[in-house]
């Protein structure tokens, strides 16, 4: 097959840069306000009434949701497989304790409302909890690692070997990017409770929601600042063949102070993504407080895309470094897919994504509207 | 290379697989089910199949959510345990998972919310285009994940590349119609609707047998015993391809299954009993049925199939090929690429590539294949053999359960036929207590298959053994223990909530209920 020549290499790879964006970025927008949801559901919901309301605002549609998670799992095995070897087996007991909490969250879900005994259902209002505040903060912490270079060298058989430990994950510039995320997820669940709920929930949401917001801006800033004193970036030495093959240890790496702040140098115009982190939390506080209910959502979910774009575009074209090897850190230019899987892969997701996207709005519409009380009762052979 | 990783890796795959695999063929077989019994809803008007619909879908739901939960696992444990083998086969492997992901999760996991909430929110005819997505969906998924394993059986489609050091697609057109991945497909989804039929119709008999919901009962009996009885011929008839297919393909694996050591003159005899022997390389006390085999595994009379000794003795002629292969790689990748290598090197690897996998086989025993003593070489070659016992029996096990799944819905299929369903009673038990048993079928399946690969990872193209990420025992033990513990929690809750379920039987309809009382 010569078809795949239609598309540069390079270009592939640029695009292929911008999907695993485009999917993190999914999976914390969408996923992210029904995790966002369950870390509030214990403080927000006071009794079993308000608790099933806000469990019911996402009932039907956290389970759709939760695929970009299984996707980016599965898209990062196609696109970018060192990423996928290095990564998750570098972060290993991490991503356990991650996915103990995701099979946790569905099981919630589903077992709470089969019993009445309060008990049980406080149980899983807590597992509901950890579901959703775990993953977010482990995410976050992985994030603060990988700005700082992650401590794995690959050998000329191009195995990974990771020589980090898991409380070493859990250094202060990490832990600050943790609680981050936690502060943006639950600013926005407390966006998407506002919306679908009314009375006591949701104002609670309002307040929660609004001091997350403030909170978001204020450790963003906070993170850049501690970025740009304290952290060193890396830099890739001489031209890197953005064709080649994809082998990380053909290139030489430097780390230096401040390389991670190169690329807005170079791009002054970049500096949009951070300004939409900031702004879009700025809107999502002032949405909240001034009743505009949608521009808080949107908002919320446009400071996401702010601060997980400001990640990669710091990056660029890095995706993992290493702190032990500099060389061996892997960068779009050599650790993705041969071209053709690449070429494959992007022909597939044009067409799939559209209609995955046209659907998950079709069943948006059937249930658009406020969940309360009076729903519960009316559809109670339905609900959780 | 600790062989300590390279067992707990296992173990903890097979464990995470197979415990994943409770759940999904009740969800590939109900979904169906389900989509069905609301067919006739949608085309009937009659109550009493939406009320059947509303109740196997509680069952479904208990059921779906831990095959979704423990699904999590699968999509991130290869990169978690097994990092080389990542890297070495993601460009071919991670295609497929990730298809699976667009095509299949979202169809599935986007419109089971709506079949949960959407009954009053929906005409009916759109909640029944909920209901099939799902089971689309679900069987999608099947299908996806059984091409990436297909090609883990029968990696056709691809090349090594030395200046990547690992597998790149070559054909995708040949991974996406790969004969094995068909076959696979279709003996898998065929087992999770016999799963799902032996399970509507056990727990249709107990109420029948308690003289309950007798509406509902008789109803989903005659609707799994249709399905059922098909989807068994079904499985059987997909398992025998796949062994047509294993002796084109994997003939190790099935030498192993029959527990045949030495080549047979044309057409082989089928060994229907004996007791394998490991140590002494030989099966005792057999009872054969001639010509079986050669004609089930070649569909010939004078095709031979290869003995198990006959195997290890080409494997040891590949080993030393694969020698040469490392050997000549090593060369190239001094050079940075296949163009600027030496010409001698480029041409040895031209020949013995195709063997490279097999000179991996002696990293169990030294670090660089080349200096690999004969005896080393003789082991490694050894080492090609599955152990043929769990596999000559598991084998056996499916198959005659196989066979019985077919008399089974054939019985009840005949009571439905006669309108006599619901005697004589004892087969009705018979049914209750047949619910386990297709459990035991697929899980024994996946055994053969994945058991019998061993020690592949990738048929002849990376064994097992060198696939494993680089961690510490201690990672492995408390990942292990946490998914024990875990997931006897979660087995222990689902199958307590599912037994209440049943117990409870059908919740009245709001609707039909209000219907009644007018």
């Amino acid at each position: 097959m010569i078809l795949h020549e239609l598309i540069d290499y390079e270009t592939l790879r640029l695009i292929w840069w911008v999907l695993l964006g485009v999917l993190l970025i999914g999976f914390a927008v969408t996923d992210g306000y029904d995790m966002g949801v369950g870390m509030l559901l214990p403080f927000l919901g006071r009794d079993d009434v308000e608790r099933r309301v806000m469990i019911n605002s996402v009932g039907p549609v956290w389970e759709g949701n939760q695929v970009w998670f299984i996707l980016g799992g599965g898209a990062i095995f196609a696109a970018w497989p060192p990423l996928y070897a290095v990564s998750f087996s570098g972060f290993y007991l991490a991503m356990f304790v991650v996915l103990a909490a995701l099979i946790l969250r569905p099981v919630a879900f589903k077992y709470r409302s089969k019993r009445e005994e309060p008990g049980w259902r406080a149980l899983w209002d807590w597992a509901l909890f950890i579901g959703g505040f775990v993953p977010a903060l482990i995410f976050g912490v992985a994030v603060g690692n990988v700005l700082q270079g992650v401590p794995f060298h690959l050998d000329d058989d191009l195995r990974p070997f990771y020589t980090g430990s898991f409380f070493g994950l859990l250094n202060p510039f990490a832990l600050l990017c943790g609680l981050l995320s936690v502060a943006m997820l639950a600013m926005h669940g407390a966006g998407w409770l506002v919306l679908k709920t009314q009375g006591a929930v949701a104002a609670r949401a309002r307040a929660v929601g609004s001091l997350a917001a403030l909170l978001t801006i204020a450790l963003f800033v906070l993170g850049g600042m501690v970025l740009y004193l304290w952290v060193d970036g890396y830099r890739v030495l001489g031209a890197q063949d953005m064709a080649g093959p994809s082998n990380p240890l053909y290139k030489q790496v430097a780390v230096q102070a401040g390389a991670w702040f190169d690329n807005y140098r170079a791009y002054p115009l970049l500096l949009l993504a951070p300004l939409l982190g900031v702004v879009g939390a700025g809107l999502a506080f002032i949405g909240l407080r001034g009743r505009w209910e949608g521009l808080a959502l949107l908002a919320s979910g446009a400071s996401i895309v702010g601060v997980i774009g400001t990640v990669g575009v710091s990056m660029f074209p890095f995706i993992l470094p290493s702190s032990i090897d500099p060389r061996s850190s892997l960068t779009v230019w050599d650790s993705s897919s041969s071209h053709q899987t690449l070429f494959i892969m992007l022909v597939v997701t044009l067409i799939l994504l559209p209609i995955v996207l046209a659907y998950t709005a079709w069943v948006h519409r059937i249930l658009w509207g406020k969940v309360d009380e009076a729903a519960l009762r009316r559809e109670d052979g339905h609900f959780y | 290379m600790e062989l300590d990783i390279v067992e707990l890796s296992r173990l903890q795959f097979a464990l995470t697989a197979l415990y994943h695999f409770l759940f999904v063929p009740l969800t590939l077989g109900l979904s169906i089910i389900l989509a069905i019994m609301e067919t006739v809803y949608v085309m009937t008007g009659r109550d009493i199949w939406r009320q059947m619909t509303k109740f196997w879908g509680t069952l479904f739901g208990i059921n779906f959510v831990l095959g979704v939960a423990t699904g999590l696992t699968m999509e991130f444990q290869f990169g978690m345990n097994w990092s080389y083998y990542s890297h070495y086969v993601g460009d071919i492997f991670g295609a497929p998972l990730a298809i699976e992901g667009l095509m299949a999760f979202f169809l599935e996991a986007t419109f089971v919310g709506l079949f949960f909430f959407g009954w009053e929110k929906m005409t009916r005819v759109q909640h029944l285009v909920a209901t099939w997505a799902v089971a689309i969906g679900s069987n999608l998924s099947a299908l996806w994940i059984l091409i990436a394993n297909g090609w883990m059986q029968n990696p056709v489609g691809s090349v090594f590349n030395p200046a990547t050091m690992r597998m790149e697609i070559e054909d995708f057109g040949a991974v996406l119609f790969n004969p094995v991945a068909q076959a696979k497909f279709v003996h898998t989804v065929s087992a999770g609707y016999v799963t799902a039929s032996v399970f509507v119709l056990g727990v249709s008999a107990w109420y029948m047998l308690k003289g309950r919901h007798l509406h509902l009962a008789k109803r989903s009996m005659a609707v799994a015993c249709s399905f059922g009885l098909l989807s068994s011929l079904s499985v059987v008839v997909l398992g025998d391809e796949s062994g047509y297919l294993a002796t084109e393909h994997q003939k190790m694996k099935l030498a192993a299954i029959e527990g045949m050591w030495e080549t047979e003159p044309a057409p082989a005899s089928f060994t229907a009993i004996g007791f394998p022997d490991q140590a002494a390389r030989k099966t005792h006390h057999v009872l054969t049925i001639p010509w079986a085999l050669g004609l089930i595994s070649t569909r010939s009379l004078d095709t031979e199939v290869p003995g198990i000794n006959a195997l290890v003795e080409r494997g040891r002629q590949r080993i030393e090929s694969g020698i040469v292969a490392y050997g000549a790689l090593a060369e190239i990748r001094a050079a940075r690429s296949l163009e600027k290598a030496p010409a001698k090197a480029r041409e040895l690897f031209e020949a013995h590539g195709g063997n490279l996998g097999y000179a991996y086989l002696l990293k169990r025993y030294v670090d660089n294949p080349a200096d690999a003593t004969p005896d080393q070489i003789q082991a490694a070659a050894w080492d090609l053999v599955p152990h043929v016992a769990p596999l000559f029996w598991s084998f056996r096990l499916m198959v005659g359960l196989g066979f019985f799944f077919i008399a089974l819905m054939a019985a009840f299929f005949w009571q439905s036929a006669r309108q006599r369903l619901g005697q004589p009673r004892w087969l009705l038990w018979v049914a209750v207590w047949s619910i386990p048993l297709p459990w035991i079928a697929a899980e024994l399946g996946w055994v053969v298959a994945e058991y019998g690969r061993q020690p592949w990872i990738i048929e002849g193209v990376l064994p097992t053994a060198v696939a494993v990420s680089s961690l510490g025992v201690s990672d492995l033990l408390i990942t292990l223990a946490g998914f024990v513990l875990f997931y006897s929690t979660l087995f222990v809750v689902e199958v307590s909530l599912m037994l209440r379920a049943i117990r409870k039987g059908p919740a009245q309809d709001p609707v039909h209920h209000a219907i009644a009382a007018e």
